[in-house]
């Protein structure tokens, strides 16, 4: 709390698009409320002034992915009381993860002529593999509905509550046609962290898994599932392997999910297991 | 504090861009020694990951470069992906790609103005600052930001890394009567973005002019958004397929963004500045009224009135969007099949903050085998630097404090997209 009595809130970013502390700035109806029940103390996307730690709330987006961001987490860290993580970066390394599977030195002399002006650690890893983490939302990008519930929710001082379940049942709810059943659209639904509303199946696509994880998702009925619509080997993979890359329930879904070498032609999945 | 002929300055933090960097002036003997945008956002190496994967997945992957301009890296690398595939995609589906552009620069551009920009000339330290003594004005803002939202969350599926954009077109095409609700949403946005040039044309703009040559698409017939001839005003003309002859790119050591300038010809300038002066005659009357009356002239070269091309842009895209709603009529299918082949193809589009160009090449199965993206931030790293070098220069006699405020102003008149990110701007002046 500071002087007005308010709670202060901090906002961070490691490496990362803002997309997810944008959404606190698309609350474009609840934006002057929020500002009017907190003191936003360090939130640089929407203000010079900064005030000194510790703060009341942090929001943390992005993934660490230099040394110096590994030492600034820490920092952050010890000026926070509660520590929320914001986004598939923070939350699981984000879609820049996907260095974690390829040889970072081959990455960086892709895009720069000259590699060794470029600092980057050879993992992308979320906040969790290097603080305590009070609580993460997940999301590439996060909800806004499910930010503002965390944000009040912190004021009052209870639990936030945002569902584990997975995509699914947000398709039922919203009464979206299930795209596999009817157009044996491919779709990382039933493995999927609820959370967006099932977007994708009401716009006649499958589900390609932004939010990350649901809580004890089936992997082997979603490989079944996911071949079943013609989907390849190396095609899963990739599914699993793009924004949430380094979540450990789709790590391990990419590896259930490629299961004994198809008969015909391994190299290729081989090589991409590494 | 004043009139030194060496000094050193830190400032660690300068808000209210995107992106994570720093900036390093050194003053020696009373003359600007050195200017430097260090940009240091982390890399996070899209074009080596984008190697191996299919054709259909750079819309949604390089659209997470960034969360307020997304939709312009979907376009481009749907236009580049399409270019290699050899299909051209017109008519209906080409309409609502304007109209979620449009979207994307109407939210974009009043993110910019209000809650970036505006606070520098009303002396504020945020707009949350601003709208305890000005809510009318913040709030009229939000208002519009969230207009530009709307278009961009009917159209994409939702306002940051839309889901409904995909090779080919759209996953689904919007219903008229869902377009018509829109429609009165952005009537009344019209009116709110007249309101924003009036206002912004009230600030004062400090005395500042450069040369920079500047580079734009162009259109016949309109205003340059989702494709067109790459023009710049020293004359030079050449197709988006060219773009890499002209354009060089080059590693500085102090930056995580490359440097890129036109070959032959060094640094050039990209973004609403250079869109307004390549295109005024091609705005829709209403916004070059707006222009006249807030003071442009035919072309801008002042960057503290880049605030009011962007909004002159706003007025000019609601009402863009309005007339593509007005004759919208829902294509057969959302989409055209796009079927993959060998090859390489180029997409350039105009990000709200100037030219995105992307280019993939890809096998006979449609993985991608080579990706090229030159995002606007670091083509205008270099006028930027020389804007605070003059800009420095011509007023060492300001405190530090002062001159680094105004120093910031300066970087944002750009409306730098550093990753395109955030906001570690690292200020450094080193006077001493």
């Amino acid at each position: 709390m500071d002087d007005d009595g308010l709670p202060t809130l901090a906002v961070w970013k490691f490496a990362s698009c803002d997309g997810c502390q944008l959404t606190l700035l698309d609350c474009e109806d609840e934006l002057l409320a929020v500002a009017g029940r907190v003191r936003i103390a360090h939130f640089l996307e929407a203000s010079r002034a900064v005030l000194p730690g510790p703060y009341d709330v942090s929001l943390v987006e992005g993934s660490i992915t230099t040394p110096e961001d590994a030492e600034r987490i820490q920092r952050v860290r010890q000026m926070s009381r509660t520590l929320v993580t914001i986004g598939a970066c923070a939350t699981a390394g984000g879609v820049q993860a996907l260095r974690n599977f390829a040889d970072v030195d081959e990455f960086t002399s892709v895009v720069y002529a000259q590699p060794r002006y470029v600092s980057t650690l050879a993992t992308s890893t979320p906040i969790a593999a290097h603080v305590d983490v009070d609580y993460e939302l997940h999301g590439c990008p996060i909800d806004r509905r499910q930010l503002l519930e965390v944000i009040t929710a912190l004021l009052v001082g209870r639990k936030p509550n945002i569902p584990a379940h997975s995509v699914c049942f947000e398709c039922k709810q919203r009464h979206a046609v299930c795209v596999v059943v009817a157009h044996g659209t491919p779709c990382l639904g039933p493995v999927t962290h609820a959370g967006c509303g099932a977007l994708c199946p009401a716009h006649q696509r499958g589900c390609y898994g932004c939010f990350g994880p649901m809580e004890s998702p089936n992997a082997a009925a979603e490989a079944g599932l996911l071949r079943a619509t013609g989907m390849s080997e190396a095609d899963i993979v990739r599914a699993y392997r793009t924004f949430n890359a380094a979540a450990p329930a789709f790590v391990e879904l990419s590896r259930v999910t490629v299961g004994p070498p198809p008969a015909a032609g391994p190299g290729e999945v081989e090589t991409e297991r590494r | 504090m004043t009139h030194r002929s060496d000094r050193t300055l830190d400032v660690r933090a300068l808000a209210r861009v995107e992106g994570e960097g720093a900036m390093h002036v050194r003053v020696r003997g009373g003359a600007v020694e050195d200017v430097r945008l260090e940009i240091y956002e982390p890399p996070r190496f899209f074009e080596a990951f984008l190697r191996g994967r299919r054709y259909t997945e750079p819309p949604d992957i390089t659209a997470r470069i960034c969360g307020i301009c997304p939709v312009a890296y979907q376009m481009s690398a749907c236009a580049a992906i399409e270019d290699a595939c050899g299909v051209r995609v017109d008519g209906p589906i080409a309409d609502l790609r304007r109209l979620l552009y449009c979207g994307e620069w109407i939210e974009s551009h009043t993110l910019h103005i209000y809650l970036l920009h505006a606070p520098d000339f009303l002396g504020y330290p945020s707009a949350l600052e601003l709208a305890k003594d000005r809510r009318d004005l913040v709030e009229r803002g939000l208002a519009l930001k969230k207009a530009g939202n709307a278009i961009v969350e009917l159209l994409g599926g939702r306002a940051i890394h839309p889901i409904n954009v995909r090779v080919g077109g759209f996953y689904r095409a919007p219903a008229p009567s869902e377009l018509a609700a829109l429609a009165r949403t952005l009537r009344v946005a019209l009116d709110q973005a007249l309101d924003t040039v009036q206002w912004a044309a009230g600030f004062e703009f400090p005395d500042f002019h450069h040369d920079h040559e500047m580079l734009a698409l162009t259109t016949d017939g309109r205003y340059a958004i989702e494709g067109g001839t790459v023009a710049t005003t020293g004359g030079l003309t050449f197709g988006p397929g060219d773009f890499e002859q002209h354009v060089i790119e080059e590693q500085v050591p102090h930056s995580t963004a490359l440097h890129a300038r036109l070959a032959d010809r060094g640094r050039y300038l990209v973004g609403p500045a250079a869109r307004y002066t390549l295109n005024r005659r091609w705005l829709s009357p209403l916004a070059r009224e707006a222009a006249d009356a807030a003071g442009l002239g035919e072309q801008c070269r002042n960057p503290y009135r880049s605030i009011l091309v962007r909004a002159v842009e706003v007025v000019y895209a609601v009402e863009e969007a309005l007339r593509l709603i007005d004759a919208y009529e829902p294509p057969a299918r959302p989409a055209v099949d796009v079927p993959p082949r060998a090859g390489v193809g180029f997409g350039a589009t105009e990000a709200p903050r100037g030219i995105l160009f992307h280019r993939y090449g890809l096998d006979a199965e449609g993985l991608i085998t080579t990706a090229r993206i030159v995002p606007p931030t670091s083509q205008n790293q270099a006028s930027i630097e020389d804007d605070l070098r003059r800009f420095v220069a011509a007023r060492l006699d300001f405190d530090d404090e002062r001159l680094t405020a105004e120093c910031e102003q300066a970087i944002r008149n750009y409306d730098p997209c550093i990753s395109c990110s955030t906001h570690f701007l690292d200020l450094t002046i080193d006077r001493g």
